[in-house]
């Protein structure tokens, strides 16, 4: 127990020791720059933009793009990861299809989604759904077709067929798996999302981020940047303990 | 045995392949359906034709041959570096566990941070630089690499520490001996996602930076509206990421296989 404890101090040792080092060096030289501003500032800058509500603005227009891509993108590769792995006949159909449109980069589909949609949060949160169909489909085609055969054997005898079978047998059995694919999901939505907001689309935080560097604003910069690293820490750390508790180790190696 | 097996394998891997193309061509058939019928409008989505038309003409006449060779070039480069120095690290910090237990945490933390968000930071820096962009390309893509070479090290049998103090190695020996042989199919592994990364960023800083390439090609199609062109570029993007994915991923089973 205390062990534990230690060496979760030692792991905050290097950047609380890192930011104490930048503070004394920036303020003994009073060095001025457009890319680096002093840790006090940075967190003066971050609690000014928490206070006047632009923090949370930004944060709940880049959350909810990622979250409504997710959705859709999500929704789709679950539907077709569960249809390829129940049916491994269609899983190898259309494996050519999937592994010709998977490594195209995602980015590369902003300009299409800007002449399709325009600016704002139909076109941001398309990206975002085009990059999660993947993750989700490989990941509901691996948990389906890792079902114990003996699960499908008691829903033969069980005369349960189609959908029944999906929903009581196959869909619980595979969740697990399910999960993990959503966990990398959304941390994969939340790095289009700014990403996208960065190249393009006028709008969170990493529009707001885009700004503050035009504006010679290195204070805000900087705490934008810590806040998205935060925020994606703290979904990813979220969702993992949530996976823990509902599924244990399930699902996490095959 | 095997061969009284193989016939009907094949049989069944031919047919797959056939049908795997047959439904690729059906997607296609629909998409010359869909613009040819005027479901959709041609100013976002352009005919099979005139895409093909534009990919043509782009290779032949067009920049479109040099924008893909700038931005291949930039990935390999950035890739390249991110994994030479990811290895150097991770050896460095994988090496000695004390190292480790200060150091790890903080690297899984910044590891998450979408590497586009470092751009805005790398252009106050370093301006709009074809080196600003490497270097993002190397941040972002540096962590993979990284963090498989330490967990390479890390997971090195106990036993085979014993064998080298026996054996009498030097720490550099260690290293070059058992350590890197040990490592290499975890730093292929990161190699893989490595270069994933780099194509994305690399488009990214093209981007932003306005430098030459398929991704700056493809936002100033999209701006102008030129969709047969934009889908060229975005077709060829496609085909590097494709191909990149298949070597890497060749080089993995190599190496799986080696061992």
């Amino acid at each position: 127990m205390s062990r534990g404890y230690l060496s979760r101090l030692r792991g905050l040792a290097l950047p609380v020791a890192a930011l104490l080092a930048a503070e004394l060096a920036m303020l003994a030289t009073g060095a001025q720059s457009d890319a680096f501003a002093r840790p006090s500032e940075i967190l003066r800058a971050m609690w000014a933009a928490a206070l006047d509500g632009s923090l949370a603005a930004a944060s709940a227009q880049t959350l909810g793009n990622a979250l409504l891509g997710l959705a859709m993108g999500g929704g789709i590769g679950l539907a077709c990861g569960l249809w390829f792995g129940a049916v491994p006949r269609v899983g190898r159909l259309s494996a050519l299809t999937v592994n010709l449109l998977r490594p195209l980069p995602s980015v590369a589909l902003v300009p299409i989604a800007m002449l399709a949609f325009g600016f704002g949060y139909r076109m941001e949160s398309a990206v975002v759904a085009f990059t999660c169909i993947w993750p989700m489909l490989m990941f509901a085609q691996d948990g389906v077709a890792r079902i114990e055969p003996r699960l499908l054997e008691v829903a033969q005898v069980l005369g349960l067929r189609g959908l029944r079978r999906a929903w009581k047998i196959v869909l619980p059995a595979a969740l697990p798996r399910i999960f993990v694919g959503l966990r990398l999901s959304l941390g994969i939505a939340l790095t289009i999302a700014v990403t996208t907001e960065i190249v393009a689309n006028p709008m969170g935080l990493g529009y707001g981020l885009s700004m503050a560097q035009q504006s010679l604003n290195p204070a805000l910069m900087l705490a934008l940047v810590i806040w998205i690293g935060v925020l994606g820490w703290a979904v990813n750390a979220g969702l993992l303990r949530l996976q823990e508790r509902l599924f244990g180790r399930r699902g996490a190696r095959p | 045995m095997s061969a009284a097996l193989a016939p009907p394998r094949l049989a069944r891997r031919l047919g797959d392949a056939a049908g795997g193309l047959l439904v690729l061509l059906a997607l296609v058939g629909a998409w010359a359906w869909a613009s040819a019928a005027g479901w959709v409008s041609p100013i976002f989505l352009p005919s099979p034709q005139a895409t093909w038309e534009a990919l043509r003409h782009g290779l032949a006449e067009g920049d479109l041959a040099a924008a893909s060779a700038a931005t291949v070039e930039r990935m390999i480069y950035g890739w390249v570096l991110a994994s030479a120095l990811g290895v150097a690290i991770g050896t460095l910090i994988g090496i000695s566990p004390a190292l480790r237990a200060w150091i790890q945490p903080t690297l899984e933390f910044i590891r998450p941070l979408p590497a586009s968000a470092v751009m805005p930071v790398a252009i106050a820096l370093l301006g709009l630089s074809p080196g600003m962009v490497l270097a993002v390309i190397a941040f972002g893509a540096i962590w993979p690499v990284l963090l498989s070479t330490v967990h390479g090290f890390a997971s090195i049998d106990p036993r085979l520490h014993e064998v080298a103090r026996v054996l009498g190695l030097s720490r550099r020996a260690f290293v070059a001996k058992i350590g890197l042989p040990h490592t290499l199919p975890d730093v292929i592994t990161g190699m893989r996602l490595s270069l994933t990364i780099a194509l994305v960023l690399a488009i990214v800083g093209e981007m932003l930076a306005s430098q030459t390439g398929l991704g700056s090609a493809i936002l100033m199609a999209a701006r102008s509206f030129r969709a047969p062109e934009l889908y060229a570029g975005v077709v060829l993007l496609g085909i590097i990421g494709l191909l990149s994915n298949v070597l890497l991923a060749l080089a993995e089973r190599m190496v799986r296989i080696h061992r």
